[in-house]
């Protein structure tokens, strides 16, 4: 599957194409295939996204999940502050990640 | 240190009016993010990671408490409470948002600091010695060659739109303690035979995908033509240097395609030309700048001795203090490397402390190292037990300077959109296992550096050892460089082989240790005995 | 294409601009258009001969044509000399020191923006091609 991704522009967080919106949870990403270009084109005229992009992912767990670890870091935050990350309190997150 | 008059304090408020003008124009859609890009970078603001990273300048890495409690509170209101200090003697901010950019710029301002060309295609922080007015050795103090050149550089018309990024190192002694000879321009001030000074040019070294040795193309420029002479070698720069391939656009290809012969004829044309155009500032004017650092009134009564009966404390003055040239004194280290933790980063309560003994116990001065460590420059002896229980209690206390767990580490994955690889768990993983093992000691100077992509920000040419973090068919993989060094001994490390991964390179850099153990003779360091022995024993223990 | 903005006083040349190879060629062209990768030196030897340089700015990013500006104000040229292309409003001050005195950006620029641009620097540290003075001179004039 292909997600679309980019930042605010304003607060330049990490956000995912849901559909309707931009969110800064992954999970809440849908598949953009055959379609990324369209959007990210509108997103970005009407500045709801900066700087968008297409990346392969798998879903997993129910949740997609990106293809290259560093997407997944991006979706994260730094593996190495997990207090700074979307999930802070979760044990797994890091085999997420990796 | 400087301190701005009226004409600096006018323009670093002017260049924040200008930010907050192209920030609303960005924000209102009159700018695209292309035509933006380049004028944020030029204003030290990346889009990063995880958000807007803001890069502030820290000229020659020389800053007062006030400062430092300045960067705190910036930390605090509009960051998550930390900051990294860098290879370049800045620091950087991860989680910024650009609707606050310019007022964090204006807050700045308000403490003479800025965001001033830290990124972008221009000449950025120069940097220096940070034991600059400290140091026995040094001909002369660097820094006011290095702030006489940034106000050169900044806001300079012809060149803020130079093929590529554009770095400048300013020594003044024979210890290189500023990798003086890997910047794009290396300046070391010397004294020539009749006892006057003048400047040494190298030009044309870096990092990266090329590493490059600096060529001296000129051993001695008189002091008092400076800026001519740099206005020289940029202008060559930006006519000549490429601009068809933004890997092969630093000045150090430009040297090495023309040869530094012809490098050096061109800019020697055009220093001539220039020498007529009256770009120089006047000597008043250096003068007015070298009378803001004179020596600190230390007090020529103060005590030697020490008091080393506790053993950690004495185990800190070995390890984290420098010989100053005034008797009775010390330049001390703190260090931002604890075993297991992010290299370079303090949180804002332990910036806010380091301001507060820079204070008390270092004449109001403190200094970034770009081996991202924090130096107080001007420590009385007497006062180092103070100094170092207040230290320790607020986890910067490590007695670990140039030792195995002074790794220096680019933020890597974690952090950057151009890495390949995350540098700071292996930094971590690393200094845990030589603590672990007590090693730490017996091993000496090793100077460990980790880059987690081919740009090189962790100077991983320079490392005694070096590790490259690469990516391998989307695995993270890490590549092991043995010999180099960043100091007067300067040269590029080498590949040992094949890259390990994350648990490999770990017991690899142990593996590479132990032979150093094994083959050292008197008094050599890790890199010495690799010079003497080669890499064939280290490649032997590696892979078999 | 937008409007010129020209800050001169004397009439604009009212024929268009030769490539730098045709100028050296030819003997009665007064106008010439520097490309980047053009030398501007080799016009120095004819400047009495020119009343328009035009400098091209096919990307704003390349900064070649700064020098090109600044070579020749140096070596004495005062005709018009014109930054052409991709000019952006955040450029015009920088070019203005460089010894522009004439700007044709490819997008009309929003005049507000221009003169807020012109206005920005209340001083400047550097001697350039322009007539403004240093801050090291003034403080110590």
């Amino acid at each position: 599957m292909r997600l679309l991704t980019g930042n605010d522009l304003k607060t330049g967080a990490v956000t995912w194409w849901t559909g309707k919106d931009w969110s800064i949870h992954i999970e809440e990403a849908v598949n953009v295939s055959g379609n990324e270009d369209e959007i990210a084109r509108r997103e970005e005229a009407a500045r709801r996204v900066n700087v968008p992009y297409a990346v392969d992912a798998e879903m997993h767990d129910g949740s997609p999940r990106p293809s290259h670890i560093k997407e997944r870091v991006r979706a994260l935050g730094p593996t190495v502050r997990p207090d700074l990350t979307l999930k802070p309190a979760d044990p797994e997150i890091g085999n997420w990640v990796i | 240190m400087y301190k701005y008059d009226q004409y600096d304090q006018a323009m670093v408020d002017a260049r924040v009016e200008e930010f907050r003008d192209q920030a609303r124009r960005r924000l209102e859609g009159k700018l695209t993010e292309d035509q933006f890009k380049p004028l944020r970078l030029m204003n030290g603001l990346y889009l990063q990671l995880h958000a807007y990273m803001l890069r502030v300048a820290i000229p020659y890495g020389t800053l007062d408490s006030r400062q430092m409690h300045a960067l705190a509170d910036i930390a605090d209101k509009y960051d998550r409470g930390y900051g990294h200090f860098t290879t370049r003697q800045n620091i950087q901010y991860n989680w910024i948002r650009l609707e606050d950019a310019a007022d964090i710029l204006a807050d700045l301002a308000k403490v003479e600091m800025h965001a001033i060309q830290t990124s972008g295609n221009c000449i950025r922080n120069i940097s220096s010695d940070h034991f600059a007015g400290a140091a026995a050795d040094e001909v002369v103090d660097p820094r006011p060659y290095a702030e006489l050149l940034r106000q050169w550089s900044s806001f300079h018309p012809e060149f803020s739109y130079l093929p590529r990024k554009f770095k400048i190192a300013v020594i003044a002694s024979e210890k290189d303690r500023a990798a003086m000879r890997l910047h794009d321009i290396g300046i070391n001030i010397v004294k020539n035979d009749a006892g006057e000074l003048g400047a040494a040019f190298y030009v044309g070294g870096g990092m990266g995908r090329t590493p490059m040795i600096a060529p001296c193309i000129n051993p001695f420029v008189p002091l008092d033509q400076l800026v001519t002479y740099c206005e020289a070698c940029l202008r060559v720069y930006n006519r000549c240097g490429r601009r068809d391939n933004k890997y092969k656009a630093r000045i150090k290809i430009l040297v090495h395609e023309l040869g530094a012969e012809e490098y050096t004829r061109q800019v020697e044309e055009e220093f001539a030309h220039l020498l007529e155009q009256g770009v120089e500032p006047p000597h008043d004017e250096l003068m007015r700048i070298i009378r803001m650092f004179e020596a600190p009134n230390t007090d020529q009564t103060a005590p030697n001795d020490i008091d080393r009966s506790d053993p950690d404390f004495a185990l800190w003055v070995d390890r984290n203090t420098v010989a100053h040239k005034a008797s009775g004194y010390v330049s001390a280290v703190i260090s931002l490397k604890p075993v297991g933790g992010i290299p370079g980063d303090a949180t804002a309560k332990q910036m806010h402390l380091m301001a507060d003994l820079a204070k008390e116990y270092s004449f109001d001065e403190l200094r970034v190292m770009h081996t991202q460590n924090i130096v107080l420059p001007h420590v009385r002896k007497a006062d180092l037990h103070a100094l170092w229980t207040a230290l320790d209690q607020a986890g910067l206390g490590s007695p670990n300077l140039d030792t195995v767990e002074d790794i220096i580490a680019c933020p890597g994955l974690d952090y950057c959109s151009l890495a390949n690889a995350r540098s700071i768990p292996i930094a971590q993983r690393i200094s845990e296992r030589f603590a672990e093992t007590g090693k730490t000691g017996t091993l000496g100077e090793l100077k460990l550096k980790i880059s987690g992509c081919i740009n090189a920000c962790g100077h991983h040419h320079a490392g005694h050892i070096g590790i490259l973090g690469v990516d391998r068919k989307g695995v993270e993989n890490y590549q092991l460089l043995l010999g180099g060094s960043e100091a007067e001994d300067v040269s590029l490390a080498k590949i040992t082989g094949p890259g390990f991964d994350e648990n490999g390179i770990v017991n690899a850099v142990e593996t590479v240790t132990t032979v150093y153990e094994r083959e050292r003779q008197d008094g050599e360091r890790f890199v010495d005995t690799y010079r003497r022995i080669g890499m064939n024993p280290f490649k032997e223990a590696l892979y078999g | 294409m937008a409007d010129t903005l020209r800050y001169r006083e004397d009439e604009p040349v009212d024929h268009p601009a030769v490539t730098v190879d045709a100028f050296l060629d030819q003997s009665n062209a007064s106008a010439v258009r520097i490309e980047p990768g053009d030398d501007a030196r080799e016009l120095v030897p004819h400047l009495e001969r020119l009343a328009l340089v035009e400098v091209n700015f096919p990307a704003f990013g390349d900064g070649r044509g700064y020098s090109s500006a600044r070579i020749l104000r140096e070596a004495g040229y005062d005709g018009e000399l014109r930054a052409v292309g991709d000019v952006l409003v955040d450029q015009l001050a920088y070019m203005r020191r460089c010894g522009f005195d004439a700007f044709e950006p490819d997008q009309q620029l929003d005049m507000d923006d221009v003169e807020a641009a012109f206005d920005r620097w209340p001083d400047v540290y550097q001697k350039a091609a322009d007539t403004r003075t240093p801050i090291w001179a003034k403080r110590h004039s």
